[in-house]
């Protein structure tokens, strides 16, 4: 009997952490993680706050977990694809690792920039990418953020915090606003305001001109925006290109059963911002590009691989922090439908915010320095609880002071 | 028996520890975590583990 083979592609926190959840789960066969990127797997929320004042990005898995994990790295080279008739993973070098299952934990990437990025003009996903940022922030002078999502208000923030001059410019009207709703996020306009950042909300951008003094946004009315740098966050992609050839269904990221099995390949498993998979609370296929999730979904996807014979299904109530200034933001479940009660005080910027679900019922919570909301919210949704049932709860924690 | 340790100066108040094992972790009004019981039993040592792994700062470790 040959030993099993567990091939995991994607070498950050979705492979890592699957990896772990394997070895706990008492898996015991050949363990393998393959990764493009040639440093150790690190963690990327840094990489928008605190690594671009001093470059600190913690390390996911040292050479030392992995001895002890008795994982093989295989870093530094892409998977170009899956062969399935023969069950091989195909890497880019040419070396075909042979599996017993497979998991695609390839992540995303940023969309790119429609403007091309000329010298000054960045992408941020990387922490080469963060290191390129943080060098022309520390060249101070002005930058200009196109796209007010988490990463890009995110940066603002961390780039005010540095002394350097923000402009932030979206098409919509206000930042986080595809999240929030406009009038949510204009709270936050506010709070980006209050920290001396010069808005064009509700603006599109024709164009981005390098320039010897450095690259400089056109906006649609003819606005010239001149900058030392520009960042790009205009969301992101999943990486499932390498799988095209496989035969796999792919249709924005790697689509999958509630049990996070590829719909077409039950040998194949999906991790993490590239799974696209079936939710059974949701009744519908989504795909989520939050960290909590991939840990999550690890955890599911290896009790699946060691006990096949007794799958979990994957239902986990929506999770993502943000920092900005000094406003901790935490979102829970789904925040698409109207926001339909605010507890406490923007102004004092303590407060929750309930969203409802469309047909009435409880959707999810944004708070903002209220972490014990936070908990309360991640219950009642995922106990499928009332809306008022929430605000009860919210004004017995909130009634106990910060 | 397994042994909590939270690290209060890393801690940041995600609550992803007090959602994954509300019997073993809470959150404060400040935002801090509070280790509710700081030995479990060895057959839970699995379940708190995975607990701790939900940290984003890694402040929390079984031994
Ligand atoms: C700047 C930034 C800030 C963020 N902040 C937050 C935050 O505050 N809160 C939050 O919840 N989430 C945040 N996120 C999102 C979070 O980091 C992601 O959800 C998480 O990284 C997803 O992990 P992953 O392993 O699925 O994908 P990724 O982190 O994208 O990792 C995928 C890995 O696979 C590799 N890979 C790709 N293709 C191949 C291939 N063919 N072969 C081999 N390897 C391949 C890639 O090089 C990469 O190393 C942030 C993301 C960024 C970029
Ligand atoms: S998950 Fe980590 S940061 Fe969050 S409350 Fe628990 S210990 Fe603190």
């Amino acid at each position: 009997m040959h030993a099993r083979s567990v091939i995991v592609v994607g070498g950050s926190l979705a492979g890592v952490r699957t990896s772990q959840a394997l070895r706990a789960e008492g898996y015991d066969g050949r363990l393998v993680l393959v990764g493009e990127e040639p440093e150790l797997p690190y963690d990327r929320p840094p990489l928008s706050k605190g690594a671009l004042r001093d470059d600190d990005v913690p390390v996911l898995l040292t050479e030392a977990d992995a001895v002890q994990l008795d994982l093989t790295l295989r870093l530094g080279v892409a998977a170009a694809g899956l062969d399935l008739a023969d069950g091989c993973v195909v890497l880019a070098d040419g070396d075909r690792l042979p599996f017993d299952d497979v998991v695609v934990a390839t992540g995303s990437r940023p969309r790119p920039s429609p403007w091309g990025t000329p010298p000054g003009v960045h992408l941020l996903r990387t922490r080469a990418d963060a290191t390129a940022l943080r060098a022309d922030l520390r060249r101070s002078g002005h930058l200009v953020v196109v796209g007010a999502g988490f990463i890009g208000a995110e940066v603002s923030a961390t780039a005010r915090a540095l002394g350097v001059e923000v402009t932030l410019v979206d098409p919509l009207p206000a930042p986080m606003s595809r999240v929030l709703g406009a009038d949510v996020g204009g709270i936050f306009t506010e709070l980006h305001r209050r920290h001396g950042v010069e808005t064009r909300l509700g603006a599109a951008v024709a164009d981005i001109e390098s320039t010897p003094a450095g690259p400089r946004v056109v906006l649609a009315d003819g606005e010239v925006l001149p900058a030392t740098s520009v960042l790009v966050g205009c969301g992101a992609l999943p990486n499932d290109d390498w799988l095209r050839s496989s035969g796999l269904e792919v249709a924005d990221g790697l689509v999958c059963d509630q049990h996070c099995r590829s719909t077409s390949d039950e040998r194949v498993h999906a991790v993490g911002d590239v799974a696209r998979w079936w939710h059974p609370r949701h009744g519908e296929s989504v795909r989520i590009e939050h960290w909590t999730n991939a840990v999550e979904q690890a955890a599911v996807v290896a009790h699946n691989i060691v006990s096949p014979d007794r799958p979990r299904a994957y239902a986990p109530v929506e999770y993502v922090w943000s920092d900005q200034y000094d406003w901790k933001v935490q979102l829970v479940g789904r925040t698409l439908g109207a926001p339909v009660r605010t507890l406490g005080e923007p102004a004092e910027g303590r407060f929750a915010v309930v969203y409802g679900a469309g047909d009435g019922r409880l959707g999810g919570l944004l708070a903002v320095n209220w972490p014990r909301a936070v908990v309360a919210a991640r219950r009642a949704v995922a106990g499928r609880e009332d809306i008022e049932a929430l605000v009860g709860a919210l004004q017995a924690v909130g009634s106990r002071g910060r | 028996m397994a042994r909590i340790r939270a690290n209060l100066g890393l801690c940041q108040g995600y609550a992803n520890c007090a959602i994954e094992a509300e019997d073993v972790f809470d959150i404060d009004d400040d935002g801090t975590v509070v280790v509710l019981r700081s030995e479990v039993p060895e057959p839970e040592r699995a379940r708190v583990e995975a607990a701790a792994r939900t940290c984003p700062v890694h402040a929390l470790s079984v031994e």
